[in-house]
């Protein structure tokens, strides 16, 4: 495929998926494996895993996996492309709706919408969490990982850099 | 459009203006650096740091407001930090606002992430290396289950809300059925079950 084809695919198709992401990019996730991972063979499941993982680990919006996502199929155009094709469609609706917010604030529906979405966006994040589980975690010692730090995130307030360097370093010493 | 007209209005609506001086003009450059340190201050959710920094900090926003935007971005799509400042810049500066707010939380960490994108490109088949990039996938999976948990935390007493989680994550990770009309058909079906609940009590 030649390198223009490949952008365009790439940014139509995360334009696509700007427009569904309700509660943010961890619920589209899924999507993204399925378009890059199963149908275009881009990227191996264990580097969407890892590609994942490394987006925890930098400071910015958890979005910006789509950048590694865009550099790893395409280089700097193609994390370019990732990028605005996310977060473009999204934010002009965004800009279209705030503009005549004045006049919905604080109606009922409003309340409606976002009480009857946020099981929706749940049920999306937790199955983002099951498919890079998936992706991720081929021994028991690494599904052991993966539970502890959901775990351990739940019931501490430690910040989550600690777990993902203490997983990486075991990682680097072969235990995984 | 009519920003004067929304500034009048702003005047009647009590609660959301109470401790907001008469709508003030913040450059561009503002914008982008606020937002660029939201955006380097916080990993995985960067909420909390934007919260201290437009109320807190800077003042921009009153709590309310700040509360009122964050509710438009959560029923809207997209990451809801880039919709609150898709909403700030516009508010404080016009479209060129919008422009200064995304560089500054988006294209500023961006180089970063490229940055650590580079280091996976080039050493990531070295064996300690790619060890530790599997350790740090094996986290990042366990950090997203959490997130899941922690946002399903308060729906633990409904069962209605249950059944949506279920089925949105039967949908999605079991059948791996297409995001799109899964999203379409469970947010209506969800939005007319919660409606019809509402209108019997």
């Amino acid at each position: 495929m030649k390198t223009t084809d490949t952008l365009l695919l790439m940014l139509g198709q995360f334009a696509l998926m700007s427009l569904f992401a309700i509660g943010g990019a961890n619920s589209v996730l899924p999507e993204m494996h399925r378009f890059v991972v199963e149908q275009q063979g881009w990227l191996t499941h264990q580097k969407f895993a890892e590609l994942f993982g490394l987006a925890q680990g930098v400071p910015g919006p958890n979005m910006l996996v789509v950048a590694l996502i865009g550099y790893h199929v395409a280089g700097l155009p193609g994390a370019l492309v990732c990028t605005i094709g996310l977060i473009g469609p999204s934010s002009l609706l965004t800009f279209l709706v705030y503009r005549v917010w004045d006049r919905f604030r604080g109606s009922a529906w409003q309340e409606l919408i976002q009480a009857a979405a946020a099981p929706v966006t749940v049920g999306l994040v937790l199955a983002t969490g099951y498919i890079v589980t998936m992706a991720a975690d081929e021994t028991w010692q690494a599904f052991a990982v993966t539970a502890g730090v959901a775990i351990l995130t739940v019931t501490t307030r430690a910040h989550p850099l600690i777990w993902l360097a203490i997983a990486a370093a075991l990682g680097a010493l072969g235990l995984l | 459009m009519c920003r004067s007209g929304r500034a009048a209005r702003r005047q009647d609506d009590r609660p959301l203006t109470e401790s907001l001086p008469s709508p003030r003009r913040i450059t561009p450059l503002e914008l982008f650096i606020g937002f660029a340190g939201i955006a380097l201050s916080g990993f995985g959710g960067v909420m909390p740091f934007a919260r201290r920094m437009m109320v807190e900090r800077r003042q921009w926003l009153t709590a309310a407001e700040f509360t009122d935007l964050v509710s438009l971005g959560q029923i809207l799509p997209g990451p809801n930090i880039v919709n609150v400042s898709i909403c700030v810049g516009w508010r404080f500066a016009g479209a060129a606002g919008i422009f200064a707010a995304l560089a500054g939380l988006v294209f500023v960490p961006f180089w970063i992430v490229i940055g650590f994108g580079i280091i996976h490109a080039t050493y990531g088949e070295v064996p300690r290396v790619q060890g530790a990039f599997m350790g740090i996938a094996a986290a990042g999976a366990g950090l997203v289950i959490a997130t899941g948990l922690k946002m399903a935390r308060p729906m633990i007493g409904s069962i209605q809300a249950l059944i949506f989680i279920v089925l949105g994550f039967g949908a999605i990770a079991i059948m791996r059925w297409p995001l799109m009309p899964v999203v379409l058909v469970l947010a209506t079906l969800s939005i007319l079950v919660t409606a019809w609940i509402r209108g019997r009590r």
